[in-house]
């Protein structure tokens, strides 16, 4: 057996997984906690007012992360997704369907960040222009994907179900990546590429050190739902007992 | 236009989301954990011979 199908097949495995994340997560909740502390005080305290948005410039450490991680959950579910439909790893599948809501809740939350951050410097809380209305088309493929899943009884069934709409609905991403440059929008274009930044380093660290928090959020979260929908399927199975020997486990 | 209401709304969102995804899945596995533990030692029950 090569290294990658060893890799699988350890991963894989429930009662490891189960085992292995409950020792990980408390330190992932701790890592997200100290780091949306330092985001929370380097960007509401420390970072200073933008020259021409004011303080509302604030907003940003909540919505770029969010769009961020809005657009990262959904290429991550679409590849576990395809892991589960091409090699039938269900921990795959299990991560897949777990990423739906946490990525669903960023996109909402970008989404209402963005609405109450374009008041105040656009006028409007909303308008139908592509980034705004490609990212609410995303909320719904999240939506879709969860829908979808929860329409089948059988789990297996529903997962590869909702891994193929994951799947079809990557077509959005670079939609929406590029939707400012391609169409003239009310948004602005962006302002981290891979080519550097335009934004001051006092409100770009702040910023940065958002988005690694809430990716310390997003594995923290996914892991315990996993833990969830796999105690969930498996609880019939011996090694359910046999963790659940002390209920704390 | 005072600033203020749109980023205390913004993180006090921000704030009730993040709890609510982080608290529900905590909450589903305990209930979880509870029902097959109380389904366990009724079965157990059941099996066992009587005295």
């Amino acid at each position: 057996m090569n290294r990658f199908m060893l890799f699988f097949n350890k991963t894989g495995s429930p009662p490891w997984f189960y085992r292995f994340s409950g020792r990980l997560l408390p330190w992932i909740w701790a890592v997200f906690m100290i780091l949306s502390a330092a985001g929370l005080y380097l960007g509401l305290v420390k970072a200073p007012p933008d020259y021409l948005q004011g303080e509302s410039v604030r907003i940003m450490y909540i919505h770029v992360p969010s769009a961020y991680m809005s657009m990262m959950i959904y290429a991550l579910m679409a590849a576990m997704g395809f892991v589960g439909l091409v090699w039938h790893v269900r921990i795959a599948e299990i991560l897949a369907i777990s990423s739906a809501p946490i990525g669903a809740m960023f996109t909402a939350l970008a989404l209402i960040s963005g609405s109450l951050w374009g008041r105040p410097t656009w006028g409007t809380y909303w308008v139908w222009d592509a980034r705004l209305t490609s990212e609410l088309v995303l909320l719904f493929l999240y939506l879709g994907v969860i829908g979808l899943y929860s329409a089948y009884d059988e789990p297996r069934k529903a997962a590869r179900a909702a891994a193929l709409l994951a799947l079809v609905g990557l077509v959005n991403l670079p939609i929406i990546h590029y939707s400012v440059t391609w169409w003239n929008t009310l948004h602005q274009p962006p302002s981290l590429t891979s080519g550097g930044s335009s934004i001051d380093p006092s409100m770009l660290w702040p910023l940065l050190v958002m988005v690694v928090a809430w990716k310390f959020f997003y594995i923290a979260n996914l892991l315990t739902r996993s833990r969830y929908r796999l105690l969930q399927q498996d609880q019939r199975k011996r090694w359910v007992s046999d963790a659940l020997g002390g209920v704390n486990s | 236009m005072p600033h203020a209401p749109f980023i205390i709304a913004t993180y006090a969102i921000t704030a009730v989301l993040l709890t609510w995804c982080a608290l529900a899945p905590v909450i589903q596995i305990r209930k979880l954990k509870q029902a097959i533990l109380q389904r366990n030692k009724t079965m157990e029950n059941e099996n066992a011979p009587n005295a």
